[in-house]
């Protein structure tokens, strides 16, 4: 992990201000904040630890979209999206996937194909019904 | 997936905000920050 994130605990007995100042009201909580000082992605609530690192992928894939480097957060999507897909951040991943392939194409296809895959993985999730504004 | 393999008892968990956002800045790494009330 120390690879790609420089890791900091603070417990609520500790450091109760660093909960105020990124709005933190619940534990576990986890945030990963980009070197601008910019939050990027948050879990709340315990999360079994296959879950928990598709989170920190999904993450790391958020960072470098709002980075614009949409190849590389293409390949952090797709981890998640098709190397983890029982895990509850693949249906956003999937999402996120296939707008980073649309942004690094400029190829609306793959928007559609993203909505297909999300219809049929995971029709039921909210991420599903978002993208069916790309069905056709 | 890079992070599958990282055992989480092994991770260097650091303790000032601050310090890990300063290192950031220069690393161009991204920080996590796990708020935890869980006993030591």
């Amino acid at each position: 992990m120390a690879a790609n994130f420089i890791p900091v605990k603070v417990h609520i007995k500790e450091q109760k201000q660093v909960f105020d100042r990124f709005g933190a009201p619940w534990t576990p909580t986890q945030i990963v904040v980009d070197a601008e000082g910019e939050e990027r992605h948050r879990v709340e609530g315990f999360l079994p630890v296959e879950d928990f690192l598709a989170q920190l992928e999904l993450g790391l894939g958020k960072l470098k979209f709002h980075q614009k480097r949409f190849t590389e957060a293409e390949k952090r999507f797709v981890s998640v999206c098709d190397g983890s897909p029982e895990s509850g951040g693949a249906p956003e991943a999937c999402y996120w996937a296939g707008v980073a392939r649309y942004k690094e194409t400029d190829d609306a296809s793959h928007l559609g194909r993203a909505g297909e895959l999300l219809k049929e993985r995971y029709p039921e999730s909210e991420w599903a019904r978002k993208a069916s504004v790309w069905l056709h | 997936m890079l992070v599958r393999r990282i055992k989480m008892t092994q991770i260097p968990w650091q303790k000032d905000v601050d310090a890990a956002l300063e290192q950031a800045r220069a690393s161009g790494k991204p920080v996590l920050i796990d708020f935890s009330a869980a006993p030591a």
